[in-house]
């Protein structure tokens, strides 16, 4: 990659910094963007980096420091300039409008005029096909964006940001979404991308990835640089530390303990076009972890088991009592608890505070007579506050105060508090810090020493392996393997989930 | 595995053809459910479909039809005006009034005053919903309040008569072009108007990417504030043509002209396929559920039914179609959920 | 649980003290800038103003006429008060009261004995509540439409039942209660059973799981529908007593008057959800207090009687009303922006930042 240094960067800061109130955001920005390279932006979660990418797309405004955009110094105004300038962001968040087509997403504000000043559908469709040939995708530029799968969310913006002629494209954490075949499709657009001479900027927490498609790599911790390297030049182990700042404990503590009674049988469960003839069992203490690709039907099983869905076929045994599904209260009084994949919309009521949050689940218990009153709620919240170790300022805090792995924490205090004897976790380190990872790791093996069933769902095969007691493998809605844990690796895992048995 | 992935990716295009294709048909549907019932009432009572009785029905509904046009743009931005019956109030008797103080009035300066004070209104309602960030559904049901009582404070102790009413204006009201009166023909031009621009200009397809998702709309560099000032500007105008109209037909002005417009605007909205939510919809839909309203009034008196039954029936009407429109888009989903699932399966 | 006493501690019992005091310190710095606080000084103005335009001001007739021109009103504001909290609206409420009043009006023509014309009447209410609710919570549709649609149906059916009669001459004992004070005091008989209902609203919003479920539904509905929150139950439940408590409401309109007609009460809607979200009730759902409801009662209330006193027609108290109401939105965003701006300059001082706040930036960003 040596030759790539030759060229002038395109996009270059320098101890940019960035403050809100009294708060530093941002002290020490720095990076530079050479055209044709994938340049990884790696940090815990408040590290800076959203703010860094937020002022690269002229969201922000810089307090200070250098950024310099094509041999130039900038200080874009808005999202608008930087557009304009050949700088696209794709956000974690999709960005589509729901009701326009595919063609008019991609076009908005730019579509091909006539001669009269009106849009020319038509060539605004055909632009959008060829874009879309280019990346070797099959989207209809003439459907609505409503529907859309997130890996073709995110290749129409990435059409976007080539129907711009971007030549800074960055991404904000885009495989969390995806499915393996998905992130595949991803890296062959990127190298595409790099061939033409884009400068991308891949924000990831899965390590692995970076080394895959990566060249370099910036390091940033509390708002500040530490090191830009070449990836070669570094092992995973360094990384981690560059951004930790510490060393990290075992990341996957599972403690072996003697499974006891069956908690949850789950018996042919079928949801029609979702999930076939699903069984399985929980122990108490075990934990087992439910795997398979995005979109193989694992949330789906447990949000049916939980009664957020319906089911057509089967039944769910709770401590050999069968469970009536359809209704989460009822599953709740059966004594399962369900932190469930999207935490900031599902597990967490985010503008509540802290105290709230933790109690939402034990309302009728906490209750004396008829009446409920904070400091009933409060005594809970700050018993368990203290107990899962949780970093807040308030009890009255609102949720959306919180880091991530501090909000698993108040979701996961709020089912604890319920005692529950079976647990469902969903995807539960997602998007949380590595520091804070290892502690949610901590709870669930603590839970599970204590006697409480777990059923672990997660995209992380690393955690699979490192926490559970059995690997349940998902495919296309059935089940499709069953792996212990002495047998199951990346591979036996990855096999059976893609069906190459 | 590539296999799996087209056509899990082809499959649902499909299914959403085909749910575009009904939200086509929506326009389409309520045309039919006009003209049957036109035809209905035509068979039952001859009188119906002569000249005089589809012009009453044609200067009814003109002014919802204007105020529901007025009010898509407003709803397509996930905002809601609910002053247009107070604006439309005031700039009649503002017109009003600039007619009985001048000997020697002009028609393009009554237009001009009418559409004006509209403009102002929704300017100052725009203004406020794009500054303070306070939801439109508060600020226009104030400015329902404001308005309407500055209209009874100006309008404390002023009549204004037919009489001071110029002829030439009134013939807005009454004369026929084509077998059509003037009244109707003017809402059905800015509406046809406003429909195509809604179509093919990029800053009114912008209103709907604002109206879809508006944090993404700022992201993608659209300039919201400034759009929705514009929607809320434009419905005031086509408030203020209302009210001109308004006192076209009728010549004269009371303090509570247009009071309870709003929700029956909104309602003809709805029926006409507006999401209230914001991000779908059409003028022309919006126009023609203006329009069936209107019509289940007019048909009610020619079959003999008592004419206390109308707005029971716009009720149900409105009720009818929300529930349908949910029903279909279920249905829609599941056979997506299936489909998909199917195309797994192979 | 095994989970406690775990020696790698972060937050120590210090800290946790810590915090307490904090909240004690920031609760009375925030509560200066409650909304609630802003009404008791429109309070203070309405008898300030009242008193000074009006030697008569301070007397048993200014409480009587202002509770029994406003009581319908207020009453009919509690259901719409925990109904925007979940963030829904029912503006069905006034048609509803008109419906009522028609229903009333037919039955009591027909001679159906009085007792049991006010129990059909208020299962006529029920029933319309429960079609609301089933619309909203069954087939999930958006409520604003579902009762502008009702709001015109339910005014329909009153016009069919009674079209443009009036009955009248209901008499009895009750009319005593639609048109007298409660015996001892000055205060009208819709008054006290405001206050006696609003205690009882007060006390499930603020007191009871209930109420706390109520608030997780407007805040984030699908995170409360996943902590075992019947969200449609409690939903379809608001709907439902809403309609008994306007078709109540009904009775006692037709009472108040003593005729009954099919468009009593109309255009009212707007006033009750105004006088709502004038009480600070968040119209996204999930933020606000009875009290706020309560003091915006009064406040618009005793104003509206100042104004009636002084011959200000009603038409042009509606400026008044509007002002007040986008004030009250308004307001407290400037108040928000006050502390942001405050926060700023406070940064000099790096002590005056609460923990709370530099959690808050940091997760804006």
């Amino acid at each position: 990659m040596s030759d790539v240094h030759v060229v002038e960067p395109i996009l270059v800061m320098k101890n940019v910094s960035k403050s809100f109130g009294a708060v530093v955001a941002l002290a020490d920005g720095s990076i530079e963007l050479y055209p044709g390279e994938a340049h990884a932006l790696l940090g815990e979660n408040g590290a800076g980096k959203s703010t860094l990418v937020k002022i690269i797309a002229g969201v922000y405004q810089a307090d200070g420091g250098v950024y310099t955009y094509d041999g130039k110094a900038r200080n874009f105004r808005g999202p608008h300039d930087s557009q304009e300038a050949g700088i696209a962001v794709i956000y974690q968040e999709p960005t589509l409008f729901d009701d326009l087509n595919v063609a008019e997403n991609i076009y908005l504000g730019r579509q091909p005029l006539t001669i009269g000043r009106t849009i020319n559908r038509r060539e605004m469709r055909r632009q959008a096909r060829v874009i879309f040939e280019q990346l070797g995708v099959d989207i209809d530029p003439n459907r609505k964006a409503k529907g859309l799968s997130v890996a073709d969310q995110q290749m129409v913006e990435i059409a976007k940001a080539l129907s711009k002629d971007a030549r800074v494209v960055v991404m904000d954490e885009p495989t969390a979404a995806l499915s393996p075949e998905e992130v595949k499709r991803l890296f062959t657009v990127v190298a595409n991308l790099r061939e033409r001479g884009v400068a991308i900027l891949f924000i990831s927490h899965r390590l692995e990835e970076v080394f895959e498609i990566c060249q370099r790599v910036t390091i940033m911790r509390d708002g500040a640089f530490v090191r830009t390297d070449l990836i070669g030049d570094l092992t995973i182990d360094q990384i981690v530390r560059s951004m930790v700042g510490r060393e990290l404990g075992l990341l996957f503590p599972k403690t072996d303990i003697a499974e006891g009674n069956e908690v949850l049988r789950v018996e042919r469960l079928t949801r029609e076009g979702t999930f076939y003839d699903i069984s399985f069992s929980v122990h108490a203490g075990e934990i087992v972890g439910l795997s398979g690709l995005v979109g193989s039907g694992r949330t789906e099983v447990a949000r049916a088991i939980f009664g957020v869905d319906k089911y057509d076929v089967g039944a769910v045994y709770i401590n050999g009592e069968k469970l009536k599904g359809g209704s989460p209260l009822r599953a709740m009084h059966a004594g399962i608890g369900f932190v469930p994949e999207d935490r900031r919309q599902q597990g967490l009521v985010m503008d509540y505070g802290i105290d709230h949050n933790v109690a939402l689940a034990s309302l009728r218990k906490l209750s004396r007579g008829l009446f409920l009153f904070r400091w009933a709620e409060d005594k809970l919240a700050a018993d368990w506050a203290v107990r899962l170790h949780l970093k807040y300022g308030r009890l009255s805090d609102e949720a959306n105060t919180l880091s991530g792995g501090n909000q698993q924490k108040v979701v996961l205090a709020k089912w604890l508090a319920g005692q529950p004897k079976l647990i469902i976790v969903d995807e539960p380190t997602r998007g949380i810090d590595v520091g804070t990872k290892s502690e949610v790791h901590r709870i669930i093996d603590e839970l599970a020493q204590s006697g409480v069933a777990v059923l672990m769902i997660s995209s992380e095969l690393p955690e699979v392996l490192g926490m559970a007691d059995r690997v349940l493998v998902m495919r296309e809605g059935r089940l499709a393997a069953t792996i212990n844990r002495s047998d199951a690796t990346q591979e036996s895992v990855m096999m059976a989930a893609t069906g190459q048995v | 595995m590539s296999v799996v992935n087209e056509l899990s990716l082809s499959q649902p295009m499909k299914t959403h053809r085909v749910a575009e294709a009904l939200s086509r048909a929506r326009e389409l549907a309520i045309l039919v459910v006009i003209l049957v019932i036109f035809a209905g009432t035509t068979i039952k009572s001859h009188d119906f479909a002569h000249v005089t009785s589809i012009q009453q029905l044609f200067t009814n509904g003109s002014l919802f039809l204007l105020l529901a046009v007025g009010e898509t743009m407003v709803i397509v931005t996930r905002n809601v005006d609910l002053s247009v019956g107070s604006t439309l109030g005031i700039s009649a008797f503002l017109v009003g009034d600039y007619f009985t103080h001048n000997a020697h009035p002009s028609l393009v300066l009554a237009f001009v005053i009418g559409l004006g004070v509209g403009a102002f209104c929704g300017a100052v309602i725009g203004f406020i919903v794009t500054v303070t960030k306070v939801p439109s559904l508060v600020v226009s049901l104030a400015a329902l309040y404001i308005i309407r009582g500055i209209l009874n404070i100006i309008g404390l102790g002023v009549q204004i008569e037919p009489t001071a009413i110029p002829l030439s204006f009134q013939k807005i009201g009454f004369e026929t072009w084509a077998g059509l009166p003037w009244i109707f023909i003017i809402p059905v031009v800015v509406t046809l108007v406003v429909a195509f621009s809604m179509r093919s200009f990029r800053p009114m397809r912008e209103l709907y990417a604002i109206g879809s998702n508006p944090a993404a709309a700022q992201l993608a560099g659209v300039p919201v504030a400034r759009r929705v000032f514009t929607a809320f500007v434009i419905s005031g105008t086509l408030a203020g043509l209302g009210g001109v109209l308004f006192l076209s037909e009728f010549a004269t002005v009371n303090a509570t002209a247009g009071s309870g417009y709003e929700l029956l605007v909104i309602a003809s909205c709805v029926i006409g396929g507006v999401a209230i939510f914001g991000g779908s919809g059409t003028v022309i839909g919006a126009a023609l559920g203006a329009i069936l309203l209107q019509i289940i009034n007019q048909a009610l008196v020619v079959v003999n039914v008592s004419p206390f039954w109308d707005s029971a029936l716009a009720g149900a009407l409105i009720l009818v179609t929300v529930s349908f429109d949910r029903l279909l888009s279920n249905r829609a989903s599941l056979a997506l959920r299936l489909k998909d699932s199917a195309a797994r399966g192979k | 649980m095994p989970l406690v006493g775990n020696n790698t501690s972060t937050t120590s019992p210090d800290e946790t003290l810590l915090s307490a005091e904090k909240q004690h310190w920031s609760f009375s710095g925030r509560s200066l800038f409650r909304w609630e606080s802003a009404l008791v000084l429109f309070f203070v103005f309405d008898l300030v103003y009242g008193g000074t335009s009006s030697p008569d001001f301070f007397s048993r007739n200014t409480i009587f006429f202002a509770g029994i021109n406003f009581g319908l009103i207020a009453i009919m504001a509690l259901p719409e008060m925990l109904i925007i909290t979940t963030g829904e609206i029912d503006l069905s409420v006034a048609a509803m009261l008109g419906l009522a009043c028609s229903s009333f009006g037919y039955l009591f023509e027909h001679h159906v004995e009085v007792f049991l014309a006010m129990f059909l009447t208020l299962c006529v209410g029920a029933v319309g509540g429960a079609l609301n609710g089933f619309l909203v919570t069954q087939l999930g549709l958006p409520s604003i439409a579902v009762t502008i649609g009702t709001l015109t149906m339910f005014r329909g059916l009153a016009e069919v039942i009674l079209g443009t009669n009036e009955v009248s001459g209901f008499g009895g004992p009750w009319t005593d209660a639609g048109t007298n004070a409660i015996p001892g005091t000055p205060f009208a008989w819709a008054f006290g059973i405001f206050v006696v209902l609003a205690l009882i609203y007060g006390a499930v919003l603020h007191f009871t799981s209930t109420g706390r479920s109520i608030f997780a539904i407007g805040l984030q509905e699908e995170a409360a529908f996943f902590s075992g929150i019947r969200v449609k139950r409690i939903k379809f439940n608001l709907y439902l007593i809403s309609g008994i408590v306007c078709a109540f409401v009904g009775l006692l309109y037709t009472y108040e008057t003593n005729t009954a007609r099919y468009d009593a009460g109309t255009g009212l809607e707007l006033n009750v959800v105004a006088i709502v979200l004038f009480g600070g009730i968040s119209i996204f759902g999930g933020r606000g207090t009875m009290l706020g409801v309560f003091l915006s009662v009064i406040v618009v209330g005793i104003f509206d009687q100042i104004l009636s006193n002084n011959n200000v027609s009603s038409q042009e108290q509606s400026i008044v009303f509007g002002v007040l109401l986008l004030a009250s939105v308004i307001l407290p965003n400037a108040g928000r922006g006050y502390r942001a701006v405050r926060k700023r300059i406070g940064s000099k001082w790096p002590r005056s930042q609460s923990l709370n706040e530099n959690a808050a930036a940091i997760s804006d960003l």
